[in-house]
């Protein structure tokens, strides 16, 4: 019955977005889904997009709006907030462009849609800023003490101002902001694959943070239930526990290297300026300060627990192979060493 | 049966002890595959028990035992298991008194314990110091931290004065200092936690503080720059403690139970930190009359 008819679906050209879309289409309670992107999907992502229309829409155009009313869209879901400073031409201009006017856009768009009553808003956890003086683990409640250095975090941080100020002005509309920790999973090609992926990992010296991951298969189960059922509020939406990034490294069967924060610190300018690297400041400031979040509430109010962050890490790592110093040759290594010294002692002994 | 015992010990002494030694070795090979695959558990804190247990401890456990030699009174006041907030006098410099606790605390408890110490952000502003500190159980010393290891039942440990106390000068030791907001008694307060007052005699000698170059802590921007009978004139042998005499009594644990609407109500929370202070503060004047040499066996 609280499950809307006609979803909107933003950033289908995405690959979030268009699992998400995909899975609204296929779902019978949902009747009709809309997928809306700046451009077309590639043809991998169309096969996702069975049964859903799809309009190839610039959120900053009033178009938007118009699409909204005429086809009587009860709930949006808005996945166009992205990381990527590379897909995008004209680099990190280009992608705030998108993340912020986009979303301040839409959402006064939504404002005049008389049939709205559900939007969700995926958000991250860079939303908590990165400051020495942070607690260990956020709750939805905690305030960033200071805003974060990366372009993707302020984003973050304003997508969210946006956010509030439409739930003051729309209170009947139920809005849901889900705080997603980084996606980790089989798939390759994402940014953390692609990290986990070098041959030797760096990392800031010193520095070892708690990282936590949320599988895309969980976060793409999370999505579609704030869609479908009613669930306002903020939620982190991440793995239980806990690891570091040594730790994560190690699980891969990498190598580790560390070098000083000032030298990354460079390459992110660097990368910012040049738009060649995919590194920015908000990596360094997670792996500088780190990221865990509570997920009391959301396994409380979605009555779903996603899979803790070691099980999405392990997943990640059986889908990309692990590195040169995998368990099977560290056991191997170590029974070879047993063995030697059994051998040595046996010649010993028989010696005497 | 006995034929069968006898053979044993008559054939055993030289393969027994190197059944040992293949023990260790497979037990340290082990640990080192735990490690190099990442197969070990870290909680959300950053807390690395295996590390702790197999590293951090063994290294501390010498300078516990045979340098400072340290006595424990009270330790029957922590309670088995569930949390309780340890609060203790700070000194000597370093922070070594906070680490020597930690080692106290799981030694010396049946349960073997984990001490989950709370730090200035000083500490968490530190590369390498700041994971040592979380790997060891460590993290920043904030209400919002606090209350979750005490609703989690850890034992926290906590030293309300701070940067004060570590850095006081030599001619003040054993004076406690002031005790900040008593942000500590209101962590304690809302969980309903116990807080047990703990005293430690000996590190203000171990680091005795003679005087403090003011210009140079503010180049490395650190708290003070200490000066020590040792340091930096030794250089890098400065950092060895001097080999003082500890004591550390685990005082009777105040209740905080039914006192939650206290939490916010800054005259309850003032006369509970003040109650502890002056607890701490007695009981160091009895300890000192107990140790009247600082260098006594």
């Amino acid at each position: 019955m609280n499950t809307p008819r006609v979803v909107l679906v933003t950033g289908v050209a995405r690959h979030l977005g268009a699992q998400v879309a995909g899975r609204l289409a296929a779902d019978p309670r949902v009747e009709r889904v809309i997928g809306v992107d700046v451009t077309a999907p590639s043809g991998e992502l169309a096969r996702l997009l069975a049964g859903v229309e799809l309009h190839r829409v610039d959120l900053r155009h009033p178009e938007i709006a118009r699409l909204l009313g005429d086809e009587g869209v009860e709930a949006v879901a808005h996945l166009a907030i992205t990381t990527a400073v590379d897909s995008q031409p004209g680099g990190r201009g280009a992608t705030k462009e998108l993340n912020v006017i986009g979303t301040m856009q839409l959402l006064a768009a939504c404002q005049q849609a008389p049939e709205l009553r559900k939007l969700v808003v995926r958000s991250s956890t860079a939303a908590y800023g990165a400051s020495f003086r942070d607690p260990a683990v956020f709750t939805e409640d905690t305030e960033p003490r200071e805003s974060p250095r990366g372009g993707f975090g302020r984003d973050v941080l304003d997508v969210e101002g946006y956010v509030r100020g439409f739930r003051r002005r729309c209170p009947d509309v139920v809005a849901t902001v889900l705080r997603f920790a980084p996606f980790i999973g089989e798939r390759t090609g994402t940014r953390l694959n692609r990290y986990f992926s070098l041959p030797v990992v760096p990392t800031v010296l010193g520095r070892d943070p708690r990282l936590q991951f949320i599988h895309a298969d969980d976060a793409l189960e999370v999505l579609h239930r704030a869609i479908v059922e009613p669930h306002p509020g903020t939620y982190n939406v991440a793995g239980a526990g806990v690891l570091t990034l040594s730790q994560a490294i190690r699980r891969a069967g990498r190598v580790a290297l560390p070098v000083v924060e000032p030298g990354l610190s460079a390459v992110a300018g660097f990368a910012k300026t040049s738009g060649v690297l995919d590194f920015s400041l908000d990596q360094l400031d997670l792996f500088v300060h780190g990221r865990v979040v509570d997920t009391t509430r959301l396994v409380r109010e979605f009555g779903f627990e996603p899979r803790p962050t070691a099980v999405a890490f392990d997943d990640f790592v059986r889908g990309a192979g692990f590195g040169p110093l995998g368990p099977g040759r560290v056991r191997a290594a170590e029974q070879s060493i047993l063995d030697s010294i059994r051998r040595i002692r046996e010649a010993v002994e028989g010696e005497r | 049966m006995t034929g069968v015992e006898f053979e044993a010990s008559g054939t055993e002494p030289t393969t027994s002890e190197g059944d040992v030694w293949d023990r260790r070795m497979a037990g340290l090979l082990s640990l080192l595959r735990h490690r190099l695959t990442g197969d070990y558990e870290v909680d959300e804190f950053g807390f690395d028990r295996q590390l702790t247990e197999s590293v951090f401890l063994p290294v501390l456990r010498p300078l516990y035992r045979s340098w400072f030699r340290i006595e424990t009174y009270g330790i029957k006041h922590l309670p088995e298991d569930g949390p309780a907030l340890i609060v203790a006098n700070h000194s000597g410099t370093v922070a070594m008194d906070a680490v020597m606790l930690a080692v106290a605390v799981h030694d010396e408890h049946p349960a073997q314990r984990f001490l989950r110490l709370l730090g200035a952000d000083f500490v968490f502003r530190m590369p390498g110091l700041s994971e040592v500190a979380r790997k060891s159980g460590g993290t920043l010393a904030c209400n919002p931290d606090a209350e979750r290891l005490l609703r989690a039942g850890e034992l926290v440990g906590v030293f309300p004065e701070g940067f004060k106390g570590v850095g006081k000068p030599f001619a003040e030791r054993y004076k406690l200092q002031r005790f900040g907001r008593g942000g500590f008694v209101s962590a304690a307060l809302r969980t309903g936690t116990p807080i047990i007052p703990v005293s430690i005699v000996g590190a203000e000698e171990a680091y005795p503080m003679i005087g403090n170059i003011r210009p140079l802590a503010r180049l490395l921007g650190t708290p003070y720059f200490p000066v020590t009978p040792l340091f930096p004139w030794l250089g890098p042998l400065g950092v060895v403690p001097l080999p003082s005499k500890w004591l550390i009594e685990f005082g009777e644990p105040i209740s905080t139970e039914g006192m939650v609407d206290s939490a916010d109500d800054p005259m309850a929370v003032f006369n509970l930190a003040d109650q502890v202070r002056e607890t701490i503060q007695q009981t160091l004047h009895r300890l000192l009359e107990r140790r009247p040499d600082p260098w006594s066996a």
